[in-house]
């Protein structure tokens, strides 16, 4: 497994602080934009990196996202270019853990063998597969897990106590709670109802919960973290590269900046 | 790959036929999906529930659709015997409310008090807004803005029937963009809601529920055939979209193995381009919508926008079973062009004063290709699974005939 996570969540731990995982997606607007963006997240306070891999039907995903995988399919991001972007950025830092989060299709269409191999040579740590529930294991977690990746499952409002171990089964790095039932960027989740959820996951698993869906701002990721291990933010970041678009839909100068200055004062929450 | 002793069998346990199908959702619908094949279980094998379906289909639907020898379309082809299942007659004008009035007896029976579904051309959601005002309960109906516009009719029929319809932008505008919408829907709305998918697709176990509520057309054929020829048909015809109408024809068949079996896909402007629907021949398997099946898509596994001059057709997947069929062998696959289909509506108008809607009409442009070389005792069931009332502005546009210039046309 990834040692890299695990490194990362003893080392927030012995800081005494909970983690924070900031989310793009890859390519969005370009991929040199990207690129950018993803090399100066560690500085801008990230603790974890989520990088999203482009696909045309994000049925998880709300409109933030959505539109950000098509800017990227629309600037020309495949699957094979994502990894390049991991290696690039691996280049330059050795100890963010980076998973790739993302829908099946493009990862089977490329070979689920052949991807596990190009995605760990690039430097991935871990793989979040929204369209591949435990009933779904043996064509990308249990290869992944062999392969030495983490494969980060989800559990939701509706995972039952009946089906958690199922959900944690074959899981490692952490788990993700997904604190609503709906998709990413919609509402929030009421804090005592998330306190009760992780409540309830720790006593099926000592692995850290990161908590996502519906956070926003320095507050919400503060009070999340007084509960959880960690707090996932995506379709907010996304909007500061959707609100630094020109007409055209090409990055206005100081879009870069203006992503990292709001991440930054996002990852205050965790400080 | 080996023959099995039935064809009749699948899914298995996961929802597999061979590889294709499953469950490839979201956590958050999980629960769901397992919630239905629990209750999906039980009902199919409730005398009770099957009483409710079957008077409803008899009375509200129009039950059994006749068998209907086309007498001068067989004469005009000059070979096999050319049999129509007029489904097309059913309430609604299509097949499709056979499934709706199955899948809203089930959301009742699990207590669910609101009903979501996509559509394409808008056939599956006025078959949808229908059984909603039929059992009085709140419908939600999701439609590509592209489809929206190309199919006002339909738009206005849901509206009448009291559904409310949510025209989605996102992606193409169009069917698969509807069904993304409409899960995102159902995994914001767990608690209250029932998805009523339209066609043989998604995560298990709708394919294989849907082909069960459509299997009613299959098992009637049948039955109907034996009735007045006495003995089973040489071959079977039907379009293929998601590819429910054909695989409620075929599946009491599959295993008569001295059937011919014929599905027929709309090959848009020809396969040498992107410009067609026919996942089957023109694709290859992927994972979208819950299940892994034949896909439109490029080499990055982006999926790509079906075209078909049917709305009803132009999905970039197909229902699983229909891939497993494919790969063993069971049914042919083969393809109709848009140009083709419309001579087959022009052809059926003519002789037997039937207006096919444009997805069986592409099954009809095969059926005309393939039964002047049989010979005449071959006997043939073309499924007639939709009139055309909806598709007369299309076809009118594709023959130049000005609508809003009547007058003038009939004058000349």
């Amino acid at each position: 497994m990834s040692t890299r996570i695990d490194a990362k969540f003893a080392e927030l731990k012995a800081q005494g602080r909970p983690g924070f995982v900031s989310y793009i997606m890859s390519g969005d607007p370009n991929m040199d934009t990207s690129l950018e963006i993803l090399k100066g997240l560690p500085a801008a306070g990230a603790d974890i990196i989520e990088l999203g891999m482009c696909f045309t039907d994000p049925m998880a995903d709300g409109v933030a996202i959505q539109l950000a995988a098509q800017r990227a399919l629309k600037g020309g991001q495949t699957l094979p270019k994502t990894l390049e972007m991991v290696q690039e950025f691996r280049k330059e830092d050795r100890d963010t853990p980076l998973i790739l989060m993302g829908y099946y299709n493009p990862i089977y269409i490329y070979g689920v063998d052949r991807f596990l191999a190009a995605a760990k040579a690039a430097g991935v740590d871990g793989l979040i597969v929204v369209d591949l529930p435990p009933e779904e294991d043996d064509e990308l977690c249990i290869p992944a897990n062999e392969a030495g990746m983490n494969f980060i499952r989800l559990a939701t409002p509706t995972t039952d106590e009946a089906r958690l171990p199922a959900v944690l089964s074959n899981t490692s790095g952490f788990v993700y709670y997904v604190s609503i039932t709906g998709i990413t960027g919609a509402a929030s989740a009421t804090q005592s109802n998330v306190e009760a959820a992780v409540a309830r996951l720790k006593k099926f698993t000592d692995l850290p919960i990161a908590v996502g869906f519906g956070i926003n701002t320095p507050e919400q990721i503060r009070e999340i973290g007084t509960v959880a291990d960690a707090a996932v933010v995506g379709s907010a970041i996304v909007r500061q590269i959707e609100n630094n678009l020109d007409d055209d839909g090409n990055p206005k100068p100081g879009l870069v900046d203006a992503v990292l200055e709001f991440t930054k004062t996002l990852s205050q929450g965790v400080r | 790959m080996s023959t099995p002793n039935s064809f009749k069998t699948g899914p298995d346990e996961r929802g597999l036929f061979g590889i294709f199908g499953g469950r490839f959702v979201a956590e958050t619908l999980m629960p769901l999906i397992l919630d239905l094949e629990r209750e999906w279980g039980a009902a199919k094998s409730d005398s009770a529930f099957w009483e409710e379906f079957n008077m409803l289909a008899r009375d509200y639907v129009g039950r059994p659709s006749p068998l209907y020898l086309a007498e001068r379309l067989t004469e005009e082809l000059g070979g096999a015997k050319i049999y129509f299942k007029r489904d097309e007659l059913n309430h609604t004008g299509a097949h499709k409310i056979n499934n709706c009035l199955g899948q809203i007896l089930l959301a009742r029976r699990m207590g669910k008090t609101r009903i979501i579904a996509e559509t394409g051309a808008g056939q599956h959601g006025v078959a949808t807004a229908t059984v909603c005002a039929l059992f009085g309960l709140p419908c939600t109906v999701y439609m590509g803005a592209t489809d929206v516009e190309r199919q006002a009719p339909n738009v206005f029929r849901m509206r009448l029937l009291g559904a409310e319809i949510i025209p989605v932008t996102s992606g193409s505008g169009t069917l698969k963009d509807a069904m993304n919408e409409a899960l995102r829907d159902w995994v914001t709305n767990v608690e209250d809601t029932f998805y009523i998918i339209g066609t043989a697709a998604g995560p298990h176990p709708y394919p294989a529920m849907v082909r069960d509520f459509q299997s009613v057309i299959g098992t009637e054929a049948k039955a109907q055939m034996m009735e007045r020829e006495g003995r089973l048909p040489d071959s079977l015809v039907a379009c293929i979209g998601g590819g429910s109408n054909a695989l409620g024809l075929f599946h009491p068949f599959l295993d008569d193995t001295d059937v011919r079996i014929i599905g027929v896909e709309a090959g848009g402007h020809g396969l040498e381009g992107d410009e067609h629907a026919a996942s089957l021949t023109g694709g290859k398997p992927g994972v979208l919508h819950g299940n892994r099946t034949y896909l439109l898509q490029d080499d990055d596994g982006q999926i790509i926008e079906g075209h078909s001059i049917s709305a009803g057709l132009d999905y970039p997947g197909i229902g699983p079973e229909h891939s497993w069929l494919r790969d063993i062998g069971r049914v042919e696959y083969v393809y109709a062009t848009d140009k083709e289909a419309l001579e087959a509506f022009q052809l059926c108008c003519r002789t037997e004063g039937i207006i096919p809607a444009l997805e069986p009409s592409h099954a009809l442009s095969h059926v005309a290709k393939i039964a002047p070389e049989l010979p005449k005792d071959h006997i043939m069931i073309m499924n007639m699974c939709g009139r055309g009332d909806k598709d007369i502005f299309t076809v009118a546009k594709h023959l130049g005939f000005d609508m809003a210039d009547v007058m003038g046309e009939t004058t000349q």
